[in-house]
């Protein structure tokens, strides 16, 4: 399955820093989530970002992560030559993850 | 008072009116906050008061106070607004005169400005250069600090019924209101946090309210056309109710609030506030009824001391032309199509400093995207920053050149250049930056 069945998510950004929160949907999905989407898994999944740049945070109470990425925005909204200079459009991206549910022993 | 209610008349500079009008006729506010000031946005509105010195405050300023003031007025609902940009004494007499027409005698409209640290930030080290602001030379515009809610709370206890200031916090607008009210004070971190949080919450309006929030068939949200603004009950522990007024479309929820709560955040135990280190990490919504989610679990650790500070400066211009292509084989006519501006550009050498080459459709947002086979269409953009307006005019031309001599079936080019006003930022020490408050009465001159 893909990310998108189970999570939504949000992108914002500062400066040359985007973060990209990821939110369960049902509860249930909260530990695959924490224990699988790590930032090395992001990095692969966007393959433009070096894993020692994405830094995570958790909320276990609103079972979110929050993925803080530096230098994401090729210089940031206000330099940067993209169209979508904010990266409005990153966390979207992240939903199209594929993820193998775990089966625990 | 034990609760105010605080509502969101705009969530960024081009933000739509109509729910902005609602609030202010139909919503029983106490406060109506309007926050149009993006990173980029003071830097602009500072070459716009380099040009004219009357002008510099936000564009839709005048649109803005003329729909709600009367209204506000009438309902006894104070606004508090960052729409002074880069000048806030204009703004205000701009919004006072306003005012006269209308014929709200004895209005008060404060100015609070403080915020324009330019004289001051040569020696502060910018984070993306590691060099100071004074390096920069002719090329830097604007430096503007982040005040925190001090100087917005003086202008109320003056007796403000408009509030205008430039750069502050974005949540330091909607925790002005709430010290002011409640008394709160300045080093009572707990409630600063959650006042921060409940402005954190509201300054994107309609973000919370079921805006940049959509997924047809997955999150569905009802009546998006007609959405509301958010507004909050905010008791006098800090602790609120998030909600929107009936017959308005969209719809609050735990997950529309759980997004906004993350939504250009950091490190959610430390976000980093004029007033307070503002600590979201226990943060908790409930489902109180339709459209109510009463937040709690905010707090905060003291200030830093320190205040950010956005430094805009010149940095080249950005040249750029579109062209779209369709049908059989249009990926690799329009990767030709790269191909050949790039050749025809390569002569221009240095005064071209950086490239963006993409199909949109392809792989314009994410560069590293599958490349679709057999897509039905596709629009080539080439983007460049040049060291001048000359250059970046040759690059739209080479691109506007394909139409003739590029490969088969190139239509609809657009072109553009437009100067680039980066923005970077450091930290000033706290006590360098002083707010005055300058304060405006509408009097009855025929009396």
């Amino acid at each position: 399955m893909r990310l998108h069945d189970i999570a939504h998510a949000r992108t914002g950004d500062k400066g040359d820093i985007s973060n990209i929160s990821l939110i369960a949907y049902d509860p249930a999905h909260w530990p695959l989530i924490r224990d699988t989407i790590t930032p090395d898994r992001v990095a692969c999944h966007f393959g433009c970002f070096a894993p020692d740049t994405i830094t995570r945070y958790e909320l276990p109470q609103l079972h979110a992560l929050n993925f803080v990425i530096r230098g994401a925005l090729t210089g940031g909204v206000t330099r940067s030559l993209a169209l979508d200079a904010h990266g409005k459009c990153l966390a979207s991206v992240l939903l199209e993850m594929e993820i193998t549910p775990q089966v625990r022993s | 008072m034990s609760v105010i209610r605080i509502g969101t008349g705009a969530g960024f500079q081009g933000d739509r009116l109509a729910p902005a009008i609602d609030l202010a006729e139909r919503g029983a506010l106490d406060y109506l906050v309007f926050e149009c000031l993006g990173e980029r946005t003071i830097a602009l509105a500072q070459k716009a008061r380099i040009g004219d010195p009357s002008r510099g405050y936000d564009p839709l300023l005048e649109r803005r106070m003329r729909a709600v003031l009367s209204a506000c007025a009438r309902g006894g609902t104070r606004i508090v607004t960052n729409m002074g940009a880069a000048n806030p004494l204009a703004a205000a007499r701009k919004t006072a005169e306003i005012a006269k027409e209308l014929g709200l005698i004895g209005l008060k409209v404060a100015a609070v400005t403080g915020d324009d640290v330019l004289d001051r930030i040569g020696p502060c080290v910018l984070d993306e250069t590691g060099a100071p602001a004074a390096a920069l030379g002719a090329r830097l515009v604007s430096a503007n600090a982040y005040i925190g809610c001090g100087g917005l709370v003086a202008a109320l206890e003056a007796g403000a019924d408009v509030v205008i200031c430039g750069r502050a916090s974005d949540p330091a607008l909607f925790l002005a209101p709430m010290v002011h009210e409640f008394g709160w004070a300045r080093d009572d971190w707990t409630r600063l946090g959650r006042g921060v949080l409940v402005g954190h919450l509201l300054e994107c309006a309609a973000q919370i309210t079921g805006g940049y929030f959509a997924d047809p068939g997955v999150k569905d949200v009802p009546d998006l056309a007609h959405i509301g603004h958010p507004l909050a009950e905010v008791d006098a522990t800090g602790n609120a109710v998030l909600t929107k007024l009936p017959g308005t479309g969209g719809r609050i929820s735990r997950a529309t609030c759980i997004e906004q709560l993350l939504y250009e955040i950091h490190d959610p135990a430390r976000y980093l506030q004029p007033d307070v280190v503002a600590d979201f990490s226990g943060v908790t919504f409930d489902e109180t009824g339709p459209d109510r989610i009463a937040v709690s679990g905010g707090t905060g650790h003291p200030a830093t001391g320190h205040l950010k500070v956005s430094v805009g400066y010149r940095d080249g211009w950005l040249g750029e032309g579109q062209i779209s292509y369709a049908g059989a084989n249009c990926v690799a006519r329009g990767a030709l199509a790269i191909e050949l501006v790039q050749a025809r550009l390569s002569p221009l050498g240095t005064a071209i400093r950086e490239t963006r080459r993409e199909l949109i459709g392809v792989n314009s947002v994410w560069a590293e995207g599958k490349a679709v086979a057999g897509a039905p269409e596709v629009r080539m953009r080439f983007a460049a920053r040049c060291d001048s307006v000359e250059t970046a005019r040759r690059v739209s031309e080479e691109v506007e050149g394909l139409y003739l001599a590029g490969p088969a079936g190139g239509g609809g080019v657009s072109a553009s250049q437009r100067e680039i006003l980066a923005i970077a930022s450091t930290l000033i020490p706290a006590e360098r930056v002083k707010t005055v408050v300058e304060m405006k009465e509408v009097l009855d001159e025929t009396a």
